[in-house]
């Protein structure tokens, strides 16, 4: 199991469940990395469920190891994609096409579940009716405060800004529009004094 | 009276000043001799005379040049306008509001003249003469929240309510103490606050937005909050932080009374007649500590205040380095004496310094 438990944090940090299946006409299943064992898992506990699914899968750095097992899972469709950013059309058009009482269900990393949130609202779906199941890699995606670009799969804390360079803090605060945590110039008041990174919840 | 207003900087050589008047009536947030968090709401209809709490939207003397900085900031950073697409309605109520309550409270100042929804502006300090059509923002050169706001001083936040919740899902945000619009709209009022330290803890929070909720049109509210800024900086936002950050550390013994000024937010809260949208203006008063000092009730009771404040509060609202020279500096203005109750500076009755 890729289950990590996160501390308690303020208001604005998601917390995550566990998935479950819910009555739906359709289903959409939003997953990254070891999210696929969320996936999995779901699947055994609803007779009939994945015959209305359609699995959206982006295995990262998991390369195949979860695709066949996914792909036995005979959803009504399947498809893997190489990124979230090759995928995020697809997501798009399947959420615009859909109709009431699709139930859509994210897992993996907070990267994918937030940005495929920020897609689902988008199309009008409110996010308490939105399940997440958080697996594998505890990295954030982080907004850096000051030039507002964008850097993935951020490990430490602080990091290194992938485009103005400045050094940043991790803070929990986190914006659901933006599917981001915020990062923050560490050394703002002294500049160069820059702590050593430390792994995430190491 | 007739306002004469400065020509000033809140940046760069920082020329920005108060005046004997505006000293007087700055709104000194510290009630007691201690603080701590609270729901410190009270109603907003007037004040004394000449006070920043007597007009619904107070304009004074930093008026010109409070809107010539945000113009500089917006030219900089448009996000720090912003409008989630359901706002508008509350956009056009916010500009009825500040429309309506300038050209009242500052007849000599601003003219509103309306025939219809045919409406004319008149806005004589800024050079403004505009007639536009109300509820259609193809006669305004930008959106009505913007509009309006370019020409009243202060923050605006705009509260969607929705099932027993308001949103942060409009706002006008250029002199902020370090938070960021773009990051946070559209955030609930708990999210918005998330980063609060101990007020989420004492409830502070579940009961302001209980009071929130029930304020009801022609019945605005207000409250202060305060924290401290090195210069008169208004634009002190998480954006701009690796540029301003900088400059807590250039407080010296000697330029601390010019450099350290306390900064006070006069917040209002109405409800908006046509969206049901809470309107939350943020209205920033800067002061440097000499001129603090000049007022003996408040010398002492900002020392004692500063100094018995939880480190917490400190590190919250980013002083807790200075601290130590903060209190150098003010503890020559505590002579120990007791101070009258309230926040109001009673030059005539409170002793002068004992030193």
């Amino acid at each position: 199991m890729s289950t990590f438990q996160f501390p308690p944090s303020i208001r604005s940090r998601p917390v995550y469940g566990t998935l479950a299946p819910r009555p739906g006409k359709a289903h959409l299943m939003i997953a990254d990395a070891e999210g696929a064992e969320a996936i999995l898992s779901l699947a055994g506990q609803g007779p009939g469920l994945m015959a209305k699914t359609h699995v959206i899968y982006i295995p990262k750095g998991t390369g195949e190891t979860y695709v066949d097992q996914l792909r036995a899972l005979k959803s009504a469709q399947f498809y893997t994609g190489p990124t979230y950013a090759a995928s995020v059309q697809r997501i798009r058009r399947v959420l615009s096409d859909a109709h009431m009482g699709l139930q859509v269900y994210l897992a993996g990393t907070e990267g994918l579940m937030g940005q495929a949130e920020a897609e689902a609202i988008a199309a009008g779906i409110p996010h308490s009716a939105i399940q997440t199941e958080h697996r594998g890699s505890v990295a954030r995606r982080m907004q850096c405060v000051h030039c507002k670009g964008i850097t993935e799969d951020v490990m430490t804390d602080p990091f290194t800004c992938a485009h103005c360079g400045l050094n940043l803090f991790v803070r929990d605060h986190y914006s659901r529009r933006l599917a981001a945590f915020q990062g923050v110039c560490v050394d703002a008041e002294d500049p160069g004094n820059v702590p050593e990174p430390r792994e995430l919840y190491s | 009276m007739t306002i004469q207003f400065n020509d000033e900087t809140f940046r760069d050589d920082y020329s920005f000043r108060n005046s004997d008047r505006a000293i007087k009536r700055f709104p000194f947030p510290f009630h007691e001799d201690s603080y701590m968090y609270s729901v410190n709401m009270e109603q907003h209809r007037g004040g004394p005379s000449g006070s920043v709490y007597e007009k619904r939207f107070d304009v004074d003397e930093h008026y010109l040049s409070e809107m010539r900085d945000r113009a500089i900031v917006l030219a900089e950073d448009p996000l720090r306008c912003q409008s989630l697409p359901h706002m508008t309605l509350a956009g056009w109520d916010t500009l009825e509001l500040i429309m309506v309550s300038k050209s009242e409270d500052y007849p000599d100042l601003f003219e509103l003249h309306r025939d219809g929804s045919r409406w004319r502006w008149v806005n004589k300090p800024m050079g403004i003469d505009h007639t536009f059509t109300f509820l259609d923002e193809t006669t305004l050169p930008c959106g009505p929240l913007e509009y309006i706001t370019r020409q009243a001083q202060g923050d605006y936040a705009v509260l969607d309510q929705r099932g027993d919740m308001l949103y942060m899902d409009a706002g006008m945000v250029t002199t902020q103490a370090d938070w960021s619009l773009d990051f946070d709209i559209g955030m609930d009022f708990f999210e918005w606050h998330a980063p609060v330290p101990l007020a989420h803890e004492m409830g502070i929070f579940k009961r302001a937005l209980k009071f929130l909720l029930n304020v009801q049109q022609g019945a605005p509210a207000r409250r202060l909050n305060w924290t401290m800024t090195v210069n008169p900086l208004l634009d002190t936002s998480p954006e701009n932080y690796h540029k301003w950050g900088i400059q807590k550390t250039t407080l010296t013994p000697e330029n601390i009374g010019a450099k350290q000024h306390l900064r006070v937010e006069l917040q209002t809260f109405y409800r908006l007649p046509r969206s049901n949208a809470l309107l939350f203006p943020i209205r920033c008063y800067l002061i440097a500590f000499q001129d603090i000092v000049s007022v003996p009730k408040w010398g002492r009771r900002l020392h004692r205040v500063v100094r018995d404040l939880p480190d917490e509060l400190a590190t919250y609202k980013g002083f807790i380095a200075n601290r130590p020279m903060m209190l150098d500096y003010l503890s020559q203005y505590d002579d120990g004496l007791p101070t009258s109750p309230g926040v109001w500076p009673d030059l005539e009755t409170e002793p002068p310094l004992q030193r």
